[in-house]
């Protein structure tokens, strides 16, 4: 049997070897990965939602456009954990890291042993800490109950409010584009996806979104909630009947802290995404590691960050040579509107626009006289020769 | 259902049978075929479903969109008039007995 109901189940036996806390892209990635590279011991996946492991990028685009009837893909089916004997532990969480005994305590009150442990537990949505926004009072937008609790709430909402105008707000604000919905996307910066882009892409996608009918107000501060509205520091009072709060994210890293492993924005590692504790990796969103496309050590939110690590660590642990890192990308999709980055740029780095023809967006981001980033908005070819083309900032010894 | 033998690089041949209406990317990731990747999740995003179709297969499957068509230039394999983005064809009754063969590496 393998444990997908909603209780913790151990669908092999209780010999330690590897565990995997966290059954999202990256901890998936990395227990059939082990298989692949082929280790034989014992590998058990811990996920703390409950049923089969899926994909969350269409959760803010065709999973929420098509109200729930274009289910999103499971990483790999139901029997496939059986047939490579990953022992999968559904609606299970991470309680306790004991280091000493290398033992882990679980949810359901059980313990569990590991020889090697790989922490790919993510991250959680940012809660603002703001009159009217706790939890059970807002929505938010990361996993699949989100997306269904959401999806649950549009039948007869007439305005909701989204505060944040990253990647997961505009998605959503173009998933609901054209259905009868009033959507407000607050921002606090002075341009959307300001962290990820461009000026240029920025002002290219605040045109789409306004074509669209999405109210979109830039540097605004939002002071608190009031019945059927939130309200701003300067006292507007923008209708709403349900709000969305889209305002990034934070690593999970309590649980590795108390453990003493060393922390910052992210479980700090090293280039095999070992963390301070020899025995423990990190991977994914959760993770802070070094990264050939940076002078600095990064924490990427990306599928492909996320895979790229399991599969590196998954080779490491299987004793087979670890696969070289790519040229970090990073996706998303709003309406007309396909943008790829390929690199690391910072915000502050140069900007050089190659084509703007109206549909396609091509700008170059430079820093020192390098070119360290391209971001494209359909133009799909050159998105993948830049995945090809950018050089590393630096190369490990 | 639909069936589709997928023939991996080394000849081995699995056999899947899945819902019409799922993409044939969907259908491998589902049933765990070595070979086929679908990092995006099936957006067109990141060429690593890339299969070839089986020469005596290919008039009965609908020809490429232009997404396709750009995504396919970089993929990681050779591509041949016979490739094709596993994410952007559907499985329908007509595609029962599909054979696609698979690269050997999708990055």
């Amino acid at each position: 049997m393998t444990g997908l109901s909603s209780t913790c189940r151990k669908a092999s036996t209780e010999m330690a070897g590897i565990v995997i806390a966290g059954a999202g892209q990256a901890g998936v990635e990395c227990a059939f990965g082990l298989r692949a590279a082929g280790y034989a011991g014992e590998v058990t996946l811990i996920g703390a939602e409950p049923g089969l492991p899926g994909q969350r990028p269409p959760l803010s685009k065709s999973y929420l456009k098509s109200r729930g009837t274009e289910a999103p893909l499971p990483f790999r089916g139901a029997a496939l954990y059986d047939r490579q004997r990953i022992g999968f532990l559904a609606g299970c969480a991470l309680r306790g890291i004991d280091r000493g005994a290398r033992r882990l305590a679980l949810s359901d009150g059980r313990a569990l042993d590991y020889d090697r442990l790989v922490l790919a537990t993510g991250a959680r949505n940012r809660v603002l800490p703001l009159p009217g926004f706790g939890p059970g009072e807002v929505l938010g937008l990361r996993d699949l109950a989100d997306a269904d609790m959401l999806i649950a709430r549009l039948p007869g909402l007439r305005r909701l409010a989204v505060i944040g105008a990253g990647f997961i707000g505009l998605e959503v604000a173009a998933a609901l584009a054209g259905s009868g919905i009033a959507v407000t996307v607050l921002e606090a910066g002075p341009r959307v996806m300001a962290r990820a882009v461009s000026a240029e892409v920025s002002a290219w996608f605040e045109r789409l979104h306004r074509g669209m009918g999405t109210d979109l107000r830039l540097g605004v501060e939002v002071a608190r909630r009031e019945p059927g509205a939130v309200v701003l520091a300067d006292g507007t009072r923008i209708a709403a009947d349900a709000v969305l709060v889209a305002a990034g994210v934070v690593p999970d890293t309590n649980l590795a802290a108390a453990a003493g492993l060393a922390t910052g924005n992210g479980i700090l590692t090293d280039d095999l995404h070992r963390s301070s504790d020899p025995a423990i990796f990190a991977i994914g969103d959760v993770a802070m590691a070094p990264n050939r496309w940076a002078a600095d050590p990064v924490r990427l939110e990306s599928v492909a960050n996320a895979t790229e690590q399991a599969r590196r660590v998954a080779a490491h642990l299987a004793g087979k040579p670890v696969p070289d890192p790519a040229v970090p990308w990073f996706w998303s999709h709003q309406g007309a509107g396909r943008l790829q980055m390929a690199g690391l740029a910072r915000p502050q780095d140069a900007s050089r626009v190659i084509e703007d023809t109206g549909e396609v967006l091509v700008v170059e981001r430079h820093r020192g006289g390098r070119l360290v980033a391209l971001e494209t908005v359909n133009a799909l070819r050159l998105h993948m020769a830049a995945r090809k083309a950018i050089a590393p900032e630096r190369v490990p010894a | 259902m639909v069936q589709v033998h997928f023939v991996a690089h080394d000849g081995t041949r699995t056999s899947v049978e899945a819902e019409a209406g799922t993409s044939i990317m969907a259908a491998a990731v589902a049933n765990g075929i070595d070979g086929i990747v679908g990092e995006c999740g099936g957006a067109a995003m990141c060429a690593t479903c890339h299969v070839y179709l089986d020469p005596a297969d290919a008039a009965r499957v609908p020809d490429r969109a232009e997404i396709e068509e750009e995504m396919l230039d970089s993929a990681a394999a050779e591509v041949t008039g016979f490739s094709r983005l596993s994410c952007q064809i559907t499985l329908e009754p007509g595609l029962d007995g599909l054979v696609v063969h698979l690269p050997q590496s999708q990055h």
